[in-house]
């Protein structure tokens, strides 16, 4: 495993550039910040289909939609807050009702933020995407998972949220990997007890699966990237063949990763699930790193929560 | 445009009142202010102007329409019905359970709309998207939007107009129907947009006006949006709501506000009168 630590959001302007390369239909949409979601790759590559449309994200979304019945596939791109959260009703309405081919890459998901603080932390884009009839929820791990997604939702003919992140996360998979839309993956078998994670956390979740076996605990890792349509098949027999579940996320606790597989395991194999992820609070300034160890999404937390919990 | 043609236009204007009013009738619900307001610039839109097939309603070479003032869905299915796109008997399903058309236009299921819409505000964008769609893709269609006048208060429209103008979508009309009445009142009380053609000129749009309710005038603005100088059009037309019927114009309370039998008999004497009149003409 490679040391080198790269942003998902720096993996999705590669992405875009590459994918711009093997399908002219594709277009980019940001709102004044290129510079930031990283999707300025592409416009230097593809300037003439790089659309700017200022800080205005409610038109951008709309205008994505349209332009996406005209057979192009746009991928429009602002921080989660701004594309999840102040365009929600646009995305709900023009986007996800009429089940128009638009991705939305939103980057600077979550805490990890950092020093821009509490208004620029979306830790409920996942709960209110998710919420949309239709839409399909991706939040990679690492670099090979999002590009991969943006591959994978270019293929995909329906809307797609794709969840980034500005802080740089180390690699869980390597070159062999191959994404499935819908699919989770189980990175380490064990019987104990099932850590599901998502996105960063999917990398603390094997550090603590590590701390685990040291203790002499042995912790089945599951990465959900997609969280909808999330494979019901992978978690259900978590709940089956492990005393309990421990969900992380850099999300808030409701709604997000840990909602999903409460709902999936409640009806279909009942089990203790205990969530590590923002507990109901909005964040605040200070470096990303820090800030992920104050609220607790951390491998030390998921390794307490498994201790907490074991019988 | 001849006075034949006009003739035309002006009858089938009459008969796509009618369906509206029979449409909101039989769902007890609807807006009928609003789609009277339009119906005569629909009918032209679609009966005179634009290149739409009902046999091909997907065709990508086709002008678009969007109705961004989705609430008056009403007179869009009417239009379509009238011209083909499906069976005039579905406009009696509205807004029932089951039924194909939706309160607001559903591009999913209904043939010939061309975007959902319904949630002010929305539609102009979506037109913005299809005409730089358009541009992008070398095609040489135009695209139409109608925006209420009260809808223009959404902020999102002059979001829409900036874009437009800044990717100089000159393939792109919107129709802003000038009823001046929303549905807590006039637009000047409850919240003023005027002045409507000097905001649009400082956003960079070509302007044009017209009488909403006269074919020569309204014809007289679109051959206005045949110059294609890299700025968008508005026209915006001065309209009646609830044109046609006399109880219903003017007035803010048929903003969404279906008429019962007692009503809807007056409602369709008023408009056999006004086609009396055409066929005597």
């Amino acid at each position: 495993m490679a040391d080198v630590k790269i942003a998902t959001r720096e993996s999705y302007g590669k992405a875009l550039a590459e994918l711009g390369k093997v399908n002219p239909d594709v277009v980019v949409f940001d709102a004044d910040l290129a510079g930031a979601t990283k999707t300025g790759t592409f416009k230097k590559e593809f300037p003439d289909r790089f659309f700017d449309f200022g800080i205005a994200e409610a038109n951008m979304v709309g205008a994505a939609a349209g332009i996406s019945t005209t057979g192009k596939i746009p991928f429009v791109s602002s921080f989660a807050m701004f594309v999840a959260g102040r365009a929600f009703e646009q995305v709900r309405n023009s986007v996800g009702y009429p089940h128009l081919n638009v991705k939305i890459g939103a980057t600077h998901a979550g805490i990890s933020v950092g020093e821009d603080g509490a208004t620029h932390q979306c830790n409920e884009d996942i709960a209110l995407m998710r919420s949309i009839p239709g839409m399909v929820v991706i939040n990679p791990c690492d670099d090979i998972e999002a590009r991969q997604a943006v591959f994978a939702a270019a293929e995909y003919n329906g809307p797609v949220y794709l969840r980034f992140g500005r802080l740089a996360v180390p690699a869980v998979n390597d070159e062999n990997y191959k994404f499935q839309l819908g699919k989770g993956v189980q990175l380490k078998d064990g019987n104990k007890v099932s850590i599901i994670a998502t996105g960063l956390m999917v990398a603390r979740a094997l550090e603590a699966a590590e701390t685990l076996k040291e203790k002499g605990i042995d912790a089945r890792v599951i990465n959900i990237h997609t969280i909808k349509p999330i494979d019901r098949d992978i978690i259900i027999k978590a709940a089956k063949e492990t005393d309990f579940i421990v969900t992380c996320e850099e999300h808030s606790v409701i709604g997000g990763l840990y909602s999903a597989v409460c709902e999936v395991v409640s009806q279909s194999a009942p089990c203790k699930v205990v969530p590590v992820a923002v507990m109901d609070t909005f964040g605040k300034s200070g470096p990303a790193a820090e800030l992920l160890d104050v609220y607790g999404l951390n491998a030390e937390n998921i390794v307490n929560k498994v201790l907490e919990n074991i019988k | 445009m001849d006075a034949k043609t006009k003739l035309a236009l002006e009858k089938q204007a009459v008969k796509i009142r009618k369906d509206i009013i029979t449409a909101v009738h039989s769902a007890k619900s609807g807006h009928p202010g609003g789609s009277l307001s339009l119906a005569d610039t629909l009918t032209y839109l679609y009966f005179y102007k634009m290149n739409v097939d009902s046999k091909n309603p997907s065709d990508p070479d086709r002008d678009r329409f969007v109705l961004s003032k989705g609430h008056t869905a009403p007179a869009l299915y009417s239009v379509l019905a009238e011209k083909g796109f499906f069976s005039t008997d579905e406009l009696l399903k509205l807004r029932k359970t089951g039924a194909m058309l939706q309160g607001h236009p559903d591009m999913k299921h209904i043939p010939g709309i061309d975007m959902t819409t319904g949630s002010l505000g929305q539609g102009i964008s979506a037109a913005v998207g299809m005409a730089l769609g358009g541009k992008l893709g070398d095609k040489n269609f135009t695209v139409y939007a109608a925006l209420g006048d009260g809808e223009i208060q959404e902020g999102q429209v002059w979001e829409a107009a900036m874009a437009a103008a800044h990717y100089k979508l000159d393939n792109l009309v919107a129709i802003v129907d000038n009823n001046n009445l929303q549905i807590d009142g006039k637009v000047s009380d409850v919240m003023s947009v005027y002045p409507i053609t000097d905001k649009f000129a400082a956003f960079g749009w070509n302007v044009a006006t017209c009488d909403a309710h006269d074919f020569d005038s309204i014809d007289a603005a679109f051959e206005q949006t045949k110059e294609k100088n890299g700025k968008p059009w508005v026209i915006v037309q001065k309209s009646v709501k609830g044109k046609g019927v006399s109880f219903m114009e003017d007035n803010a309370a048929w903003h969404g506000t279906a008429p019962n039998d007692e009503q809807y008999a007056q409602a369709m004497a008023d408009l056999d009168k006004i086609e009396k009149e055409l066929e005597e003409r």
